[in-house]
């Protein structure tokens, strides 16, 4: 009750800061365009189902008059790279959150398990060797294998007669990190003309997104609605990743299922982060300090914690990129998450008890 | 409820890596019973509180809790019916107090739902019980360690099981917090529930437990009420250690003295050279000195002394020929007999530091016809023991200048 009437008002602040940053982060760019203009052009675009006469149809219910080069600008420009920036965000810290607690490990982040050394091998084959692969499978795709194949692989590595201890987990994944890495390095050298590209997406980028990466089936947008059902299921075991925090031994004792709760949280955790991963390359430090950041604001309850997290990561990683593209030379937003990340996190590190969860 | 035991454990083995834990162990726990589990460090304790709890799966046995197999039991069911306050208290997060405790309602809550009336209802009585009411809002982190306890004893609570288990709850508590959670504990089980309590300390075990079971080598070495079971032989086999076991005037439950190593017993220069000797005790004056000549390997026998005499229970406890007289009695002349007998038998007499009174007089007669060599041990002034003139008188005269010692291990090196 308390937990849930903190966490309602922690995301209100924090998704109204979240609209704030878009709305602000839309109207940046070569061509300034004003926050009203932009407000006006999202609010064309809702839609709401109407009966009229028993047809059933989609209308507009708001109608301004724009700039048609405005418009263009907003709503087939800068908003999908936005809102994939926003998703981008949203999934990472959710799953950082959810790893820290998971390995009891402030350090902890969503790739801890391997997933986007995975996610780089997938993507950069599929960028220097496309002939190697199946089916003609994308970049994305291959990414996302990649991504799920680690960690499973990892998983099934630190896993003996049932019981996978967070510690041999840590250590395999870092070991299979290694390994993966060896493998990209090898592919990268070998990478010939196509070395740019490869480079550009291990550090994280979020340019040239448009609509499609929202992974459109039928009008309908597969992946945030892919992000928000991995979300609410790691929304519905925050109670339990609570109670895994006092020690597993602690949770079994009091009624948790540990190691079915730590398959679940590990494979969604997988799941969220090789989506984000696929459609963005490796961005580091958002599920990292984000959560962080959050525990020391919102405390270690993830009820408050996940929620709170995944908004102000979404929010993070729009400022970030807004600044990466804005800049006299267009950066991948890795390079600034990990330029801003790492120095705040360095002061948290001396300014306050950092080392605790 | 039904009438069968809350635990069950039987024919139980486990092995932990290579090693054999626990072998064929058995313990039953009835409705309102408090359970001591006693036994050096690593004799499986711990190993068999995990093992009834579901979160260690046995090699070989069974262990039902209510009558079910605990392994048959969804984690949520086990949570439900035990509960644990764990030995290790550090909690490294800032979880409010309360929140904390309100995670002992975990098994009780759906996994869609809030907590309800009830489970905030079971929150409060379980604070309130365990007094943290009042730190309810201050971070687990902040809290000191007596009131971390309190707070996961709390959490326990709050989970509503009919079987508590406790690993070693107070190792680690000062006296005042050591009481409180054993009073609030065995308060909880005189309401009816169980709890079984791995326990260090013998007296709080003595004090607390309706029956104390000892674990040692793997198996149940010992399983009944405290007066049976913490007896010198039981204990020197679980703990390889002599004891004394005496009733605590106060508490009426059994105490539990372990005896110092000596230097003499491990060898040491201080090995004396009489191997008989017989002590004049009495008032609760000798106890130390018979422990220390016991464990100096030297035959010793006692008299006379009272019987119900702390003196007399050190004496029996350590196995020891003792002329024993009731204490309204007197020393008769069968005693006086008995006592010139054993002095003659001795290679040296050692008078205790006794009140000199005048019941004395015929025994110091007797220990000097004897002629064996008369050590004292003083360790108060004569002033201070005189009762008796005549008895003073009697002892000045007994006590030769190079024999007094003012304190037992001072003896031991006079009989060196």
């Amino acid at each position: 009750m308390h937990a849930a009437r903190r966490a309602a008002g922690w995301s209100a602040v924090l998704g109204a800061a979240l609209v704030a940053v878009v709305v602000l982060s839309a109207g940046i760019g070569p061509v300034p365009v004003p926050a009203e203009t932009v407000l006006k052009a999202i609010l064309e675009a809702v839609v709401v189902p109407t009966f009229a006469g028993g047809d059933f149809a989609w209308r507009h219910p708001f109608s301004f008059s724009l700039q048609q080069s405005h418009r263009a600008i907003v709503m087939s420009v800068r908003l999908p790279r936005i809102l994939l920036g926003a998703l981008v965000g949203f999934a990472l810290a959710a799953a950082g959150a959810v790893m820290q607690g998971f390995f009891r490990n402030p350090m902890a982040d969503p790739s801890i398990v391997g997933v986007s050394s995975g996610a780089a091998v997938g993507a950069v084959l599929s960028i220097v060797a496309p002939a190697v692969l199946p089916f003609g499978f994308g970049l994305e795709t291959t990414a996302f294998a990649g991504a799920l194949v680690t960690a499973f692989g990892v998983y099934a590595i630190a896993t003996e007669s049932g019981k996978t201890p967070v510690a041999t987990l840590l250590l395999a994944g870092v070991a299979v990190q290694t390994f993966l890495g060896a493998i990209t390095s090898f592919l990268l050298l070998n990478a010939g003309e196509s070395m740019r590209e490869v480079v550009y997406w291990l550090m994280g980028h979020l340019d040239n997104a448009g609509w499609d990466d929202f992974v459109p089936v039928a009008g309908v947008p597969v992946l945030p609605l892919f992000v928000l059902a991995c979300f609410a299921v790691l929304l519905a075991y925050a109670r339990d990743l609570n109670v895994l925090l006092l020690g597993e031994e602690e949770a079994a004792g009091l009624g948790i299922e540990v190691e079915r709760t730590k398959q679940l949280l590990l494979a969604i955790s997988a799941l969220i982060t090789g989506a984000a991963v696929a459609v963005s390359g490796v961005i580091g430090f958002v599920g990292l300090i984000v959560p962080h950041v959050l525990r020391l604001v919102v405390g270690p309850d993830h009820r408050v914690l996940l929620p709170t997290s995944a908004l102000a990561g979404s929010a993070f990683l729009v400022a970030a990129d807004t600044a990466a593209r804005s800049g006299p030379q267009e950066l991948p937003v890795g390079i600034v998450t990990a330029a801003v990340g790492a120095p705040f996190f360095l002061f948290l590190l001396r300014k306050r008890r950092v080392h605790e969860l | 409820m039904s009438d069968q035991p809350v635990l069950s454990v039987s024919d139980l083995s486990v092995d932990l890596g290579d090693t054999e834990v626990l072998d064929g162990v058995d313990l039953t726990v009835e409705r309102g019973e408090l359970v001591g589990l006693v036994g050096p460090n690593g004799a499986g304790k711990t190993t068999l509180l995990r093992a009834a709890r579901g979160t260690l799966t046995p090699d070989a046995g069974q262990v039902l809790v209510d009558g079910d197999p605990v392994a048959s039991l969804s984690a949520k069911a086990v949570g439900r019916r035990v509960a644990t306050v764990p030995q290790d208290t550090s909690v490294s997060f800032a979880f409010s107090v309360r929140e904390i405790v309100e995670m002992g309602r975990t098994p009780h809550v759906p996994r869609f739902g809030a907590m309800e009336a009830a489970d905030h209802d079971a929150v409060t009585r379980a604070m309130e019980r365990t007094e943290v009411v009042e730190f309810a809002g201050r971070s687990i982190t902040e809290i000191s360690g007596g009131e971390r306890s309190r707070v996961l004893l709390a959490r326990a609570l709050a989970q509503e099981t009919p079987l508590l288990l406790l690993d070693e709850p107070t190792a680690s508590l000062d006296p005042n917090h050591r009481l409180r959670t054993f009073e609030t504990v065995s308060e909880l089980v005189r309401e009816g529930r169980s709890a079984v309590a791995a326990i260090h300390d013998l007296d709080t075990a003595a004090r607390y437990c309706d029956r104390i079971v000892v674990v040692a080598g793997g198996g149940v070495i010992a399983n009944g009420p405290p007066e049976s079971v913490l007896t010198t032989p039981t204990l020197r086999r679980a703990f390889d250690v002599d004891t004394v076991v005496t009733d605590d005037p106060i508490t009426d439950r059994p105490r539990v003295t372990v005896l110092p190593e000596d230097a003499a017993a491990a060898g040491g220069p201080d090995i004396p050279s009489v191997d008989r000797v017989h002590v004049v005790a009495g008032g609760g004056r000798a106890g130390p000195l018979l422990a220390r000549l016991s464990r100096a390997g030297v035959e010793t026998t006692v008299g006379p002394v009272a019987a119900g005499d702390s003196d007399a229970t050190v004496a029996d406890a350590l196995e020891m020929d003792t002329v024993a007289v009731g204490a309204l009695d007197g020393v008769d002349s069968a005693a006086l007999d008995r006592v010139g007998e054993l002095a003659a038998a001795a290679g040296a007499v050692v008078v205790a530091d006794v009140d000199l009174t005048s019941g004395l007089v015929p025994v110091l007669d007797r220990v000097s016809e004897s002629g064996k060599p008369v050590y004292c041990v003083e360790e108060r002034s004569l002033a201070e023991r005189t009762v008796s003139q005549a008895a003073a008188e009697r002892y000045r005269a007994l006590r030769g200048e190079e024999g007094v010692a003012a304190s037992a291990p001072e003896l031991l090196e006079a009989l060196a």
